[in-house]
């Protein structure tokens, strides 16, 4: 039960990141949006995997969270210089 | 030991909510970020470590992902405001200085 | 010799970690990568890599970790009373601090304590001057905000880096 509100809680955060991610005025505001999405994917994933009782998850969750700060600092070079 | 976890856990996830609530309703990308860089570092902290103290077994691989992400979130964060800053998102109306003049000829330049 | 030493054994023992439960296959070939890595990587690593193992910097380095969560628990009730607050109460702007601290990597920690402090985030540092967004501006002044912002983090990383 208490994992359930806890799925629906960070699934509310993950529609709000979703909406300003749609509506954002600049760029940037969607690049901040998907940052921080994606930061809360991370914790999303260890929750899953002690929810499915499956360790690999974390592994993935690792791995993720390098990919995402890269891909972050690569929006960002990206909106600062150009291609 | 699993009511520790749960009430860290819980902890937590209220920040997360908390930091996607403040990426909703605050006014420009700076406050944005704010309230994001601080809300989910922090609430991604409690909410692993938290699942590592309910299954002991796992404790020191989440211990070690969390300090990644405390490690690396301000540094994206950080790289996205500076990129706002410099080709020039305007800051929220109600700001009351802007000591960062110099960073607008950078996109005149570009 | 000393440099790429300390860095081996502290990639050792984020494998290890890593890897848990214990096995020898896991250790013979943590120990080559961790080899490698340190082979390739020793000269992007700080010269004095190796004075993290002292007493009196360890204590240092624990009385910051201590203070920058304290700060940063601060930090999230601050966000957390300014996002649920019907109106909004926030007073943002940019202000210019000064910093006293030299080496690249003692700026980098500085830079990432403000951020996750309570309501400042750093957007730039151009030589000794770093650029600070401040959710509730108290002063604009250079001197001012550079005592209110900067100085709780500046004595602990002296302490350490020098």
């Amino acid at each position: 039960m208490v994992k359930l509100i806890f799925l629906t809680v960070i699934s509310g955060g993950i529609f709000l990141c979703f909406l300003r991610m749609l509506k954002g005025p600049t760029p940037s505001d969607r690049a901040v949006a998907l940052d921080t999405l994606s930061t809360v994917t991370t914790a999303l994933l260890v929750l899953l995997g002690y929810i499915f009782g499956r360790k690999v998850y974390l592994d993935v969750s690792l791995v993720y969270a390098v990919l995402t700060f890269v891909g972050s600092v690569a929006i960002a070079r990206f909106l600062e210089k150009g291609v | 030991m699993y009511f520790i976890g749960i009430i860290i856990t819980g902890i937590g996830v209220i920040f997360l909510f908390l930091g996607s609530l403040g990426i909703w309703r605050l006014p420009d990308v700076y406050n944005r970020l704010q309230a994001g860089t601080k809300c989910t570092t922090l609430g991604s902290f409690f909410t692993i470590v938290g699942v590592g103290i309910m299954e002991p077994e796992w404790f020191w691989k989440t211990l070690i992902i969390s300090i990644f992400i405390l490690l690396t979130n301000p540094i994206s964060n950080h790289a996205l405001g500076r990129a706002s800053r410099k080709i020039g998102v305007k800051l929220y109306d109600g700001s009351v200085v802007d000591k960062s003049k110099e960073f607008d000829e950078y996109r005149e330049n570009l | 010799m000393k440099k790429k030493l300390c860095l081996f054994f502290i990639l050792l023992i984020i494998w290890i970690l890593l890897t848990l439960p214990f096995n020898i296959q896991n250790l013979l070939l943590g120990i080559v990568i961790s080899f490698i890595v340190s082979l390739i990587f020793k000269d992007y690593y700080s010269e004095r890599i190796a004075e993290v193992f002292r007493i009196k910097k360890i204590i240092a380095i624990i009385k910051y970790i201590f203070t920058f969560l304290y700060y940063m628990l601060l930090a999230n009730l601050d966000v957390m009373y300014r996002v649920l607050h019907p109106s909004l109460p926030i007073n943002p702007g940019i202000v210019k601090v000064k910093t006293e601290l030299k080496s690249n990597l003692a700026k980098t920690i500085l830079a990432n304590s403000i951020t996750l402090t309570p309501g400042t985030l750093t957007v730039d540092i151009e030589g000794e001057f770093l650029y600070i967004h401040w959710i509730n501006v108290k002063s604009a002044n250079i001197e001012d905000a550079t005592g209110y912002i900067v100085k709780r983090f500046e004595k602990i990383l002296k302490e350490i880096f020098e």
